[in-house]
C-alpha cells in the first residue's frame, strides 16, 4: 500500500499519525511545496516578532516523521493529479504513483490587482515560513520603519502585532467599516482597535490600496480615498483561498473547496482531501463552505487518514473557531457568532475591555464571543457542538463563575465520565 | 490508564482536594511546610464548581479524543506515551489559547504571566495516588483503571 | 468555615481571618475532623455561669431558654444524666482451670442467633423409606450472624444515605436494620432480605406492600426516650421525598399520636398483630417494640400472649431524633432492670420460647451487649453506636436537622457529606469488630455458642450494688461463687 500525502500542513501531518495507527507496514510519502516541513503556519507571527525561536517553530520534527518511516519530498509541487493512472505529477516532472492519495495544500493567499503592484520589491504576502524570512530580510536590509498591512482579518492583525514588536509603525488598511469584521462583532472590533491605537497602530477603514507608487521597490501607496502614506513595505492580508488550481482537470469535484464526504472522500475512487483546501459541512447551519482553521484540518486529517488505512470514521463537521490575543487582549469567537438578523436571542455583557456575547437560537447556543476574560471558553464551544438546550440555564451563560455545575445532570454525568464525544465520532 | 472518577453526589465543596492538588505539585508535600514556607506556591489543577447544593470537583479528563491536542498549534500538548495523560510542554507553549477555546470542560488554565498555559493536571505521574484523590475525605474523587 | 451548618465560623474581610462564635457551636467536631492541618480544635468552654452542685448550667440555661420562649425544651440522642449505669456495675466471668477456656480461633464458635417465636418441642417423624423429617412447623425467623441490630431510625428522622449505610452494613454482615416509622423508599426495596418494616401510631407509608417489604414487622408502642408520648415531624421538614415514603401532602405535619388509637388493651394488640401476621400470609415474624417502664414485665408478657414473635425493651437511654428533654431526661426505667425482669418474668410464665427478647437503648460496647444477652436478651438493638460509627459526635441537635456529618438532616448540601459506601463499610467494620469481641469473651467463659449465654447470668456479678438490685438483676455480687 502507498499512501501519498500533498501537503504538510495539520491535515496532512495528522493524516500520517492516523494512517500509522492503523497500518503500521503501508509506505507514506508526503510531498510539500515547503522547504520547511513540519512546521506551524501560525507560528510566523511569533518567529517575526521573535517571540519563539527557529526549534520551536516545529509541529512535528522531521526527525519525528522519519521514526514514522515517513519519505519526504520537501520543496516540491504537485502540478496534476491523473486518477486514471493513480499517479501525480510534480514540478520537477516526475511522476509518482499511489494508491490512496490525500490533497491537503491548504490555502494561498489572494493577491488583487492593483496598478503597480506586480513586479514591485517590498511587496510581500505573510503566510509561510519562507514569507517570514523574505519579510524579515527585507526589514533589516531596506531599514524599514513604516509598514502597510492591506486587510484587517486575523492574518493582518497578527501580522501587525509581530512587526510592531520589531518596533516598525504599521498602517492597517481594511475596506471594511472596521477591522475583523469577519471573526468578530462590532463591539469586539472596537475594543481591540482602541487598544491598537493605544500601542501606536494607525487604523484606517472604509479604504483601499489602489496604487502602489515606486520604481524598483515600493515608496508608497494611494488610497482610494485618495490618501497617500509613504511605506517601503506592504503586506497583503486580505485572505486566503482553496489552493486546488492544480487539480483543475483531474476530474476531481470542486466547488469553492475540494467537495467531499464524510470520510473525506472526494468523488474520485482513492483520492482523499482535507483542511482549507475542501469545504464540509458547517455544523451549525448545514451549509457547505471551508471552515479554514487549525482544529478542522487536524480533525479532517485524521479522519482522513484512518479511513486512508481503512478504517472507518466519520466527520460530523465543524465550525468556526478562532483564539488570539491582540495588543494583550485575549479573544475568542466560537460558532456564528456575528449575525445579524434572523431569530437569534443575543445575550451580552460588558465592563471595561471585557466582553461576553453568546448567540443562542431556539433555546441552543450557536456563537459566543468572548473578549477580555477568556477562561473556561471551551464550555461553550462544547455545548455548541452539543447542540445542548440551554433554556434551565440560559440566565446563567454570561455568569462570572458559569460552569459545567449548571449543565442538567444527566447531561453533566454523561460528559464527566467520557460517555460524550465531542468532535470525532 | 488511571483515570479519575468525579461522584458529585458525594462532594461536599470543601475543597480538600485543591489544597492538596498544590501540596502535590510542591516537592515537600506536606501541607503544613507547603503552605508556611513555600514562597510562590502553584496553582490548583482542579477546580470546585459549586451551585446551590451541587459541587463537584473538576480536574482534565484525559479524553480518549482530547479536543486541546486538536486544537494546539504548536505540538506543546501531547498524549504522555507512559502514563497516557495529556500534559503540555510548556516550552513550546505559546499562549495562543486554542486549548481554552476547545476544551469542553474548561479545565485549561492560563498563566498570564508567562502568556503560557499553566501546567495542568498530570495525574500526579510522579506520585502513587494523585493529591487530590488523596486529599478528598468523602471519596467524591476515585482513582480507577479503564481499559484502553 | 465553609462547612459548618451552625455558622459558628466565619471569616472576616477587613481582619482576614477566621472567627468562632462560641454560642453557635454545637460541638460536633466536623470542622475539626475536616481541617487538614489540625489548626482546629473544638474545647469545652468554661463559660460564666457558676457550676453549682445543685443548681447546675443545664438547669440555668434550661430556665433561660423556657422563660425566653415559654415552650417545651427539645433534644436528641439518648438521655444523658448521670444515673447509674448498672452494665458499669456488672462484671463478667472466665475459665481457670476447672472449666477450659476456648480459643475462638482455633475452635468452633457460635454467635449465630435467630429471633422468632420456638416450639415448646420438636416432633420428628420417619416415612417408610426410613428418611427422618422434623414433624413440628418452625415458626418464621430472623437469622443473625452477629446479635446485633441496626434500630429504627426513620427516613426523616436521618438521611437516606445514613438507612443505606446501615442497610448495606446489615446485608454485609449478616443482620438487620429497621425503617422506622418512616415509611419506605425506593432506594430500600432491595434490601428486604435484611430488613425489618415498622409500624408505628402513625402508620405512615404503611400498606400491605409495605408489611411484605421486609424479613420482620415491628408495632412500636413506645420508645426508651419518649415513652408515653408520640412524635412531631414539622411540615416544613415534609419535602418531596418525605411525603412520597410517608404518604402524607408535602407540607404538612407527620403526627405520631401517643397511643395507637385502636389499641387501648392487650386484646387490641392482639388483634392488630394477627392483622399483620394474616397479611404477610404468617411468612414474617411479628415483634413489639415498648419503652422500658415500671411496669414492662407485665406488659411485655402480655405481649407474647398476644401473639408476639419478639420484644423490643428499650431502655431509658434510648435515643431518639427529637423529643421533650424532659421526656427524654426522667421517664423510664433502665434498660438492665427491664430485661432481667422481663426474662425472669416469661421464664416464670413458661413462655420465654414464644418470644425474643430484643435489647435497646444505650449500647456501647460488646461487653454491654454480653451483659445484656446474659440478663436474658436473645439480641441488641443499636442506635447511637451505629451512628457514631457514620461519623456522629454526639452533639444532641438532631432536631435542627443540620447535622454537618450528613446524618440527622435532610439539606441535601450536607447529606453527601455522608457517603454510604464509606459509612457501610464503617458500620460493618463496628459489628466485625463486636462479633470478634464477643467470640473473644465467650471463649475465654469456656462457651462456645451465644445460645448457652442467653439468661445465663451465673457469668455475671454485681459490683457495688444493693441487695435488692442484684436481686432484680438476678445476680450475685462479686466474690460470691456459684
Amino acid at each position: 500500500m502507498r499512501y501519498v500525502i500533498v501537503g504538510s500542513g495539520p491535515a496532512g501531518l495528522n493524516a500520517i499519525e492516523a494512517i500509522r495507527e492503523v497500518d503500521k507496514e503501508g509506505e507514506i510519502l508526503l510531498i510539500t511545496a515547503e522547504k520547511y516541513v513540519g512546521y506551524s503556519r501560525p507560528l510566523i507571527t511569533y518567529l517575526l516578532g521573535r517571540k519563539v525561536t527557529e526549534e520551536k517553530m516545529y509541529y512535528r520534527t522531521e526527525d519525528y516523521l522519519r521514526e514514522m518511516r515517513v519519505d519526504i519530498k520537501p520543496a516540491t509541487r504537485v502540478e496534476k493529479v491523473i486518477p486514471e493512472e493513480k499517479t501525480v505529477v510534480t514540478d520537477s516532472g516526475e511522476e509518482i504513483r499511489y494508491d490512496k492519495l490525500l490533497i491537503a495544500t491548504g490555502g494561498k493567499p489572494f493577491v488583487p490587482n492593483i496598478e503597480g503592484l506586480t513586479g514591485k520589491k517590498g511587496v510581500f504576502t505573510f503566510t509561510t515560513w519562507e514569507d517570514e524570512e523574505k519579510v524579515e530580510k527585507y526589514i533589516e536590509e531596506n531599514d524599514v520603519k513604516e509598514v502597510v498591512v492591506l486587510g484587517g482579518g486575523l492574518i493582518g492583525l497578527k501580522t501587525t502585532e509581530a512587526l510592531m514588536e520589531l518596533g516598525v509603525k504599521v498602517t492597517i488598511v481594511e475596506l471594511a467599516d472596521r477591522i475583523l469584521s469577519v471573526t468578530f462583532d462590532r463591539k469586539a472590533s472596537e475594543i481591540i482597535t482602541e487598544a491598537l491605537k493605544k500601542e501606536g497602530c494607525s487604523v484606517i477603514t472604509n479604504d483601499t490600496v489602489v496604487k502602489v507608487n515606486g520604481d524598483d521597490t515600493v515608496s508608497s501607496v494611494v488610497l482610494k480615498s485618495g490618501k497617500e502614506i509613504p511605506t517601503k513595505l506592504l503586506v497583503i492580508a486580505i485572505g486566503v483561498k482553496p489552493n486546488v488550481e492544480f487539480l483543475k482537470d483531474s476530474g476531481i469535484e470542486i466547488n469553492r473547496g475540494i467537495v467531499v464526504n464524510e470520510k473525506m472522500e472526494t468523488n474520485v475512487e482513492g483520492v482523499y482531501a482535507a483542511g482549507d483546501c475542501t469545504e464540509f459541512y458547517d455544523l451549525i447551519d448545514g451549509q457547505r463552505k471551508t471552515i479554514a482553521i487549525w482544529p478542522v484540518a487536524v480533525a479532517q486529517g485524521r479522519v482522513a487518514g484512518y479511513n486512508m488505512a481503512g478504517k472507518n470514521v466519520r466527520y460530523p463537521g465543524g465550525i468556526p473557531m478562532n483564539s488570539v490575543e491582540l495588543a494583550g487582549i485575549p479573544t475568542i469567537s466560537v460558532g456564528h457568532s456575528n449575525v445579524e438578523d434572523g431569530g437569534y436571542e443575543i445575550l451580552t455583557f460588558e465592563e471595561g475591555n471585557t466582553y461576553k456575547k453568546m448567540v443562542l437560537k431556539d433555546n441552543r447556543l450557536v456563537g459566543a464571543i468572548l473578549v477580555n476574560d477568556i477562561d473556561r471558553a471551551g464550555i461553550y464551544t462544547g455545548l455548541i457542538l452539543q447542540k445542548l438546550d440551554v433554556s434551565s440555564f440560559k440566565d446563567r451563560l454570561l455568569d462570572e463563575n458559569f460552569g459545567l455545575v449548571y449543565l442538567p445532570k444527566e447531561f453533566r454525568k454523561k460528559m464527566l465520565e467520557g460517555e460524550i464525544k465531542i468532535w470525532l465520532e | 490508564m488511571r483515570r479519575i472518577l468525579i461522584r458529585e453526589e458525594y462532594c461536599m465543596g470543601c475543597k480538600l482536594c485543591e489544597i492538596n492538588c498544590v501540596a502535590a505539585q510542591v516537592e515537600t508535600g506536606n501541607l503544613i511546610k507547603v503552605y508556611r514556607y513555600v514562597p510562590e506556591l502553584p496553582e490548583p489543577n482542579v477546580i470546585v464548581e459549586e451551585h446551590d447544593y451541587v459541587t463537584f470537583a473538576l480536574q482534565c479528563r484525559n479524553c480518549d479524543d482530547p479536543s486541546c491536542l486538536k486544537a494546539c498549534m504548536t505540538g506543546a500538548m501531547h498524549r504522555d506515551p507512559k502514563t497516557g495523560a495529556i500534559r503540555v510542554n510548556q516550552e513550546k507553549c505559546v499562549g495562543c489559547w486554542m486549548c481554552v477555546m476547545a476544551c469542553p470542560f474548561g479545565v485549561i488554565r492560563r498563566n498570564t504571566k508567562e502568556k503560557k498555559v499553566a501546567s495542568k493536571c498530570d495525574l500526579c505521574a510522579d506520585r502513587g495516588t494523585p493529591g487530590c484523590v488523596e486529599g478528598c475525605p468523602n471519596e467524591a474523587l476515585v482513582l480507577v483503571e479503564v481499559r484502553e | 468555615m465553609r462547612v459548618c451548618s451552625y455558622g459558628a465560623n466565619f471569616y472576616d474581610e477587613n481582619a482576614n481571618r477566621v472567627y468562632t462564635e462560641n454560642t453557635k457551636c454545637v460541638g460536633c467536631h466536623f470542622c475539626e475532623a475536616i481541617c487538614p492541618t489540625e489548626a482546629i480544635t473544638v474545647r469545652k468552654n468554661d463559660f460564666d455561669i457558676r457550676p453549682l452542685a445543685h443548681w447546675t448550667p443545664e438547669h440555668l440555661i434550661g430556665i433561660m431558654k423556657q422563660a425566653e420562649t415559654g415552650g417545651v425544651l427539645l433534644t436528641s440522642m439518648g438521655n444523658d444524666r448521670p444515673y447509674f449505669s448498672y452494665f458499669d456495675r456488672i462484671v463478667l466471668n472466665a475459665s481457670q482451670v476447672t472449666n477450659p477456656s476456648i480459643d475462638p480461633l482455633r475452635e468452633p464458635m457460635e454467635i449465630r442467633t435467630y429471633i422468632g417465636r420456638k416450639e415448646e418441642k420438636l416432633e420428628i417423624e420417619e416415612d417408610e423409606d426410613g428418611t427422618v423429617k422434623l414433624k413440628t412447623e418452625i415458626a418464621p425467623q430472623l437469622k443473625l450472624e452477629v446479635p446485633v441490630m441496626f434500630t429504627a431510625m426513620s427516613y426523616g428522622s436521618i438521611s437516606l444515605n445514613a438507612i443505606l449505610s446501615l442497610a448495606r452494613a446489615a446485608r454485609t454482615v449478616g443482620t438487620f436494620f429497621n425503617t422506622g416509622e418512616g415509611g419506605l423508599p425506593k432506594e430500600l426495596r432491595e434490601f428486604k432480605d435484611n430488613m425489618i418494616v415498622q409500624v408505628a401510631s402513625g402508620r405512615f407509608g404503611v400498606s400491605a406492600d409495605y408489611l411484605n417489604a421486609g424479613s420482620a414487622v415491628e408495632i412500636k408502642i413506645g420508645q426508651g426516650a419518649k415513652p408515653g408520648i408520640g412524635g412531631h415531624l414539622p411540615g416544613e421538614k415534609v419535602t418531596e421525598p418525605i411525603s412520597e415514603t410517608r404518604m402524607i401532602p408535602v407540607g404538612t405535619d407527620a403526627l405520631s399520636p401517643a397511643p395507637h388509637h385502636d389499641i387501648y388493651s392487650i386484646e387490641d394488640l392482639r388483634q392488630l398483630i394477627y392483622a399483620i401476621k394474616e397479611a404477610t400470609r404468617y411468612e414474617k415474624p411479628v415483634g413489639v417494640k415498648i419503652a422500658a417502664v415500671h411496669n414492662v414485665a407485665p406488659i411485655a408478657a402480655g405481649a407474647v400472649r398476644a401473639g408476639a414473635d419478639y420484644i423490643v425493651i428499650d431502655g431509658i437511654r434510648g435515643g431518639t431524633g427529637a423529643a421533650p428533654k424532659i421526656t427524654r431526661d426522667h421517664v423510664g426505667i433502665p434498660i438492665e432492670f427491664a430485661v432481667a425482669v422481663v426474662d425472669q418474668r416469661l421464664r416464670e410464665e413458661g413462655i420465654r420460647h414464644m418470644a425474643s427478647i430484643v435489647v435497646a437503648g444505650g449500647i456501647r460496647n460488646s461487653a454491654d451487649v454480653i451483659k445484656a444477652i446474659a440478663l436474658g436478651a436473645d439480641a441488641v438493638y443499636i442506635g447511637t453506636a451505629a451512628l457514631i460509627s457514620l461519623g456522629c459526635h454526639l452533639c444532641q441537635t438532631c432536631y435542627l436537622g443540620k447535622c454537618n456529618w450528613g446524618i440527622a438532616t435532610q439539606d441535601p448540601k450536607l447529606t453527601k457529606r455522608l457517603n454510604p459506601e464509606i459509612g457501610a463499610r464503617r458500620a460493618a467494620n463496628l459489628l466485625r469488630a463486636w462479633a470478634h469481641e464477643i467470640k473473644e469473651i465467650l471463649g475465654g467463659m469456656g462457651i462456645n455458642a451465644i445460645e448457652s449465654l442467653r439468661g445465663n447470668r451465673e457469668v455475671l456479678r454485681g459490683v457495688g450494688l444493693h441487695e435488692y438490685e442484684l436481686k432484680l438483676l438476678g445476680i450475685k455480687p462479686a466474690g460470691e461463687a456459684w
